[in-house]
């Protein structure tokens, strides 16, 4: 057995050594030269001249590109084509690169940008929602509209009502590894990309069209990312680009890798949201309407922001039957970096909205939230113990329905919530909580429970596909490739558990290897946590091809059926022999026996249609919750995670200490959008928070000091890869709790709803302070 | 510039630029890549090596740190603690064994961090990677892997030997040299922990070429513990300021706890936190509510002047061209002294306000009070009217509230990226209050909390 089992990440003795190759330690191939991007000093306008002689000049410049330099298409976006490489003269945000440098070194590129004198004529940008919304400024003709029932008539008719507004800011991604691209010229115009990319096919293509070439002729490889989280489903596309055509331009291999300060004001970031409510319910506290009002600056492209927005519509239920819903979605248009994928991808801000609505109708009530919350729960799973896929919408349905009108039917929060509250003692430790509070005048706990239901696959359908290439060579080692990249959340060696799984051989004996574009094409980004789902599956079905020929080979030479051929332990079984895999290899080869397949996979039962807001968009839920206990200064709103319960549903775990990585490292991140992680820009547009002096992701001591973190250990209904399911995206929005168990303490300071504000900052809760005083 | 120093064993005789950075002669010239560039400014850890000196083993961040501040030292990369025939150390087997690593880019650094913290023995590691930022883990592998890794003996190979160096022109080694020299050379720049300069050069991308180094000038190294009176060296790392404090200011040494994180600490030196006159400064708060005095010198000449008369407006403070800060003193003695720091992250943070209070109470009346704040005007300076509101009154809650009330006649702060004005005024009236509390014994810091 090797899939279940919590092996190390696949690369971990490389990276305690410092071996581990990043794309700026792979040895620069000689006569290689450096970009840097010259960047707009305004949000909005026209750069009326752009004087570039001095930096011509300037120490090792090599060559100045600009818009007017650029051989073919002049767009890096990832979907509507309105996201120029360099400016054409219209200035869309604060840090929109103009030009580049290409000089002998980094530091050379760098100083030589720094001396363009560019003149402009400034015009008012669009920052706020606000300043969109009275401005029509927004992508796609009005908001994206979903409903579910007749939510007016629910609002007219319900007994108690709560109203309210959530702002919550966006998160700069802060991947340790910056944005890297090497570009190596190859014979005939071909390019080979290095790249820290989550989508090496993007990069290919937008490469391709920047050349003007097919995209045969564009070979992009990537062995690994340090650290993704979104932030390179799509924000590498432009110094791949740039690198490629300099290297067009040169004939030189070409390397650009942003400074921190650069990455933080050119790339894209989380979105942020503010979502208005009104929310009806009965004297229990169930739901009976929700009116959800989602507004968000996209930023000035549109990049992946229409689903990112449509994620947030998706989740705007989290795990709560809503009877009756609206959703209204904004996206705005602002002259703003271009806001992106970031783990969750819209998700944890629908997430927060309703999370808001529960915790204010349970202050309303003056009611425990997590009974609220569990009154609220869809309807549980019927058979927990079945493996039996399901059956979507076949038969008309006595399942609740999301706010898109999919059914419900693997909801296992029940069960999972039960068992979390019993072992974190939740009820005891909030009445120790109460009377602490009592007793204390300047500093008060709080504690609060919330869960995740988190819907999985692309929501653009075609996107779920994967494929792979396996090799079996003589010797019986593996090669192993797929279209799904490492970031560090350890996909590759959970993949390659599968194949040796597949193949019954020690998953040391599977050579895990970069992906790369030439060996399987037409990938979808490593993203919306679908990695492992959609590559094991592929993998397997390659190494199942490979198996089933070596089992007929050998089943006929022994007179016996395939199916009575066994891989196991490293050996293979078949009418009474035992040999070793690599003899049976070995002997497969020496019979022409084929030992190489693609492999391939499509998730089924998918239908959706996201103008309708109508459908199936995900092939099963993930889902989990956590219990968070806090405490605040309520002289300076100064605040900090006590304890975290976590119990988090990866189905079969493929690999229970991976997956635990997931969880630990998605709980804390979630946690940090939520508390320190505060993006400031000024009136002019600036980003002011652009380099970890000034944007505080969690350090060390602000994980929890206690911190529990448990796997719910049940096959995924769902036919998955051995019934394991997603990780990667879900706990991220378990870092929830620990903002609403902030709000629960600042209301342990006075009687009225403290209507707390994301990120609760030290500042923002000291002001949480003063409204809950009233 | 002539750098002699150890690189992971290995004698290297290097022709250094002034202002070349390690990080960079590691990777490009030496093509040693395991150490990461993840901020180049210091923040992220990312770079960390072990740098041994004559006090031991320390961990620094290789962005800011110029070459020739590693004349005469050993430096020691990820890839020189695992050992000679490729044996891993402890905390490496350990971080496998516990996961802690996901991406890999931070992991190098804080391998770095932790093979230091196991050679010193040390277990308070929360400190000990308050500098290294990781952003998939969630930190908690990484403590599992440093309290595993933690009983097994330090691996021979991390015993580094000093290498001998002889002195060179960039590093003066006497004060008098140094005095003379910067005398004649006003202009230049003065370099000690390279933790504000290195940023001049990584961010601004300034060339400075008139530099010299105080890190061989062992006589601003000095710390000198005296009947009433510490008087510390303007070269003193902040780590060891922190140590003295410990034994005799606990409240100042709370504050410098979270003050930069272990690799700033270790390479920052009070004096540069005093001489370059930032306003968010951490040291100069504390050591005006101490009423301590600065030490200067230009060439022959030395002065000395209260501290708080050092800064005079944002950008300006009391020092001629060419005169240098050679320490400061402080008295022994203020158990009523504490220091307050806030700001958005609690370790590794500027602070938005550090506010630090000294006040004698006698038999039950406010005998002196001194206030002084950080990051409330373009200078760190005190609260004079509040401080004469208490002067004289009983020490009550009453009092407290009267006087909190002038704080807006003594500070006009700014809004900016760390906090609003207002924010800024309300935390230091509450801090007034918070002191008063913790002298009656409430719990008044989070950080003192536990589930």
């Amino acid at each position: 057995m090797s899939v279940a089992k919590p092996l190390p990440h696949d690369a971990a003795a490389l990276h305690v050594i410092g071996a581990a190759r990043y794309i700026d330690d792979i040895p620069a191939p000689a006569n290689m030269a450096h970009l840097a991007f010259g960047m707009a000093e305004i949000a909005k306008g026209w750069v009326t001249d752009m004087d570039l002689a001095q930096v011509q000049k300037a120490p090792g410049v090599i060559a100045v590109m600009t818009a007017d330099d650029l051989p073919f298409a002049n767009d890096v976006s990832p979907s509507i084509h309105d996201e120029p490489l360099l400016s054409e003269g219209t200035i869309h945000y604060l840090g929109q690169p103009l030009f580049f440098v290409v000089a002998d070194t980094h530091l050379n590129a760098r100083k030589a940008v720094r001396l363009a004198k560019i003149t402009y004529s400034e015009d008012t940008p669009v920052l706020t929602i606000d300043e969109a919304l009275a401005t029509e400024s927004r992508f796609e003709d009005g908001p994206r509209i979903w409903t579910k029932g007749d939510v007016d008539q629910a609002l007219a008719e319900a007994p108690h009502h709560v109203q309210g507004r959530i702002e919550m800011g966006g998160q700069e991604h802060f991947y340790l590894e910056g944005q890297a691209a090497l570009v190596i010229p190859q014979e005939g115009g071909d390019m080979l990309v290095h790249s820290s990319t989550q989508h090496p096919t993007e990069i290919q293509h937008k490469v391709a069209d920047a050349l003007g070439l097919p995209m045969h002729a564009v070979r992009c490889e990537v062995r690994r990312m340090g650290g993704g989280f979104g932030g390179k489903e799509s924000q590498g596309n432009a110094l791949a680009v740039a690198c490629a055509v300099a290297a067009r331009a040169t004939g030189r291999p070409c390397k650009m890798r942003y400074d921190r300060d650069d990455d933080m004001m050119i790339t894209g970031k989380r979105h942020d949201f503010r979502i208005d409510y009104t929310a009806g319910f009965d004297g229990d506290g169930r739901l009976l309407g929700v009116d959800f009002v989602q507004a968000t600056r996209c930023g000035w492209a549109l990049d992946l922001s229409l689903p990112v927005a449509d994620r947030a519509m998706l989740h705007a239920d989290n795990a709560y039957h809503l009877p009756s819903a609206r959703i209204t979605s904004h996206r705005l248009k602002t002259n703003t970096q271009s806001a992106t994928a970031f783990r969750g991808f819209g998700g944890p801000q629908g997430v927060l909205g309703i999370e808001r609505v529960l915790d204010h109708i349970a202050a309303t009530l003056k009611a425990d939230p997590a009974d609220i919350r569990r009154l609220n729960y869809y309807a549980p799973m019927q058979d927990t113990t079945s493996a039996e896929p399901r059956k979507m919408g076949l038969d008309p349905s006595p399942l609740q329905t999301t706010p898109y009108h999919m059914p419900v039917s693997d909801f296992i929060l029940h069960d999972l919530t039960e068992t979390l509250l019993s072992n974190a003692g939740y009820s005891g430790r909030r009445e120790k909580i109460n009377a602490w509070n009592a007793t204390h005048d300047v500093l008060k706990k709080g504690i609060a429970f919330s869960p995740v239901k988190f819907g999985i696959s692309f929501t653009l359908s075609h996107l779920n596909q994967a494929g792979a290439l396996v090799h079996v060579y003589q010797d019986g080692s593996v090669h192993m490739n797929h279209g799904g990249t490492e970031m560090g959340q350890g996909l590759f060696q959970k993949v390659a558990q599968v194949a040796a799984h597949r193949f019954g051989i020690d998953v040391h004996a599977v050579k895990i290897t970069a992906t790369d574009t030439a060996k399987v094409p037409n990938t979808s980004a490593t993203a919306a946590s679908s990695g492992s789902d959609l590559n094991g599956m592929a993998v397997a079905n390659a190494c199942d091809i490979i198996r089933d020929r070596i089992a007929a080979f050998l089943a006929e030479r022994h007179q016996t059926t395939p199916d009575t051929v066994q891989f196991k332990d490293g050996q293979v079984h078949v009418g009474g022999e035992t040999m070793t895999f690599a003899q049976a290899a070995q002997t497969a080869y020496l019979n022409r026996v084929s030992l190489s397949a693609t492999g391939f996979y499509k998730t089924p039962g998918l239908n959706w249609d996201r103008i309708k807001g109508e459908g199936t968009p995900f092939f099963y839920f993930a889902q989990g919750a956590a219990i968070t206990e806090v405490v605040i200064d309520t002289l300076t709103g100064e605040n900090r995670i006590l304890r975290a319960d976590l119990l988090h549903d990866a189905g079969t775990s493929l690999n229970p200490a991976l997956d635990v990585g997931q969880i630990e490292g998605g709980y804390v991140q979630g946690a940090g959008w939520l508390t320190t992680e505060e993006l400031v820009w000024d009136t002019k547009g600036r980003l002011r928070t652009h380099a970890p002096s000034t944007y505080k992701i969690p350090a060390c001591s602000d994980r929890p000091d206690i911190f529990n973190v448990a796997l719910w250990d049940a096959p995924n209904p769902a036919q998955t890869i051995y019934r394991s399911k997603a990780v990667g995206e879900p706990p991220f929005m378990l870092g929830i709790s620990a903002f609403l168990a902030l709000s629960d303490a600042v209301s342990a300071c006075g009687p009225s709803y403290p209507d707390l504000q994301a990120p609760a900052t030290a500042e923002e809760v000291l002001n949480a302070v003063k409204r809950a005083r009233g | 510039m002539d750098v002699t120093f150890l690189l992971n064993g290995e004698t290297v005789r290097v022709a250094a630029e002034p202002t070349q950075t390690l990080l960079d002669w590691l990777r490009i010239d030496r093509g040693l890549c395991g150490t990461k560039e993840g901020c180049n400014e210091g923040d992220c850890g990312a770079c960390t090596v072990v740098v041994t000196d004559q006090h031991g083993g320390k961990a620094l961040n290789a962005c800011i740190l110029f070459m020739p501040q590693l004349h005469g030292k050993a430096v020691r990369t990820v890839e020189g603690i695992s050992g000679p025939s490729g044996a891993l150390h402890p905390v490496q087997r350990a971080m496998i064994d516990h996961h802690g690593s996901q991406c890999g880019f931070c992991t190098p650094g804080i391998i770095a961090s932790m093979a230091v913290a196991h050679q010193q023995g040390r277990s308070d590691h929360d400190d000990v990677l308050a500098g290294n930022l990781c952003r998939c883990t969630g930190y908690a592998p990484i403590i599992r892997a440093a309290e595993a890794a933690a009983q097994d003996p330090v691996p021979n190979w991390m015993d580094d030997p000093l290498v001998a160096a002889s002195p060179q022109p960039y590093a003066p080694e006497t004060l008098e040299a140094l005095a003379n020299w910067y005398a004649a050379h006003p202009d230049a720049t003065l370099i000690a922990g390279a933790t504000d300069v290195g940023l001049w050069v990584t961010k601004q991308l300034r060339d400075l070429s008139d530099v010299a180094f105080l890190n061989r000038c062992t006589a601003l190294q000095k710390i000198t513990v005296s009947e009433d009176t510490i008087q510390i060296g303007a070269a003193v790392t902040m780590t060891q300021v922190l140590a003295v404090m410990r034994d005799h200011h606990p409240s100042y040494a709370d504050m410098i706890r979270r003050y930069g994180s272990e690799q700033v600490r270790n390479a920052a030196t009070i004096g540069g936190n005093i001489a370059n006159g930032s306003p968010i400064g951490d040291n100069p708060p504390a050591l005006i509510a101490l009423d301590a005095t600065l030490h200067l010198r230009h060439g022959d000449e030395t002065r000395e002047l209260p501290i708080a008369d050092f800064f005079i407006a944002y950008g300006k403070q009391d020092r001629a061209p060419g005169e240098l800060v050679t320490g400061v003193s402080l008295p022994k003695q203020a158990p009523m002294l504490r220091c307050y720091k806030i700001s958005k992250r609690f370790d590794q943070d500027i602070s938005a306000v550090c506010g630090c209070f000294n006040i004698t109470v006698t038999d039950g009346v406010v005998a002196d009070a001194r206030i002084a704040f950080g990051g409330m005007a373009g200078t760190p300076h005190r609260a004079r009217n509040v401080e004469a509101a208490l002067i004289g009154q009983p020490w009550t809650m009453a009092s407290v509230e009267t006087a909190a009330a002038l704080f807006a006649s003594d500070y006009t702060p700014m809004t900016d990226m760390r906090a609003s004005a207002a924010y800024r005024l309300e935390v230091a009236e509450n801090l007034l209050r918070r002191y008063f509390a913790e002298l009656t014994g409430q719990p008044t810091s989070v950080l003192e909390i536990s589930a």
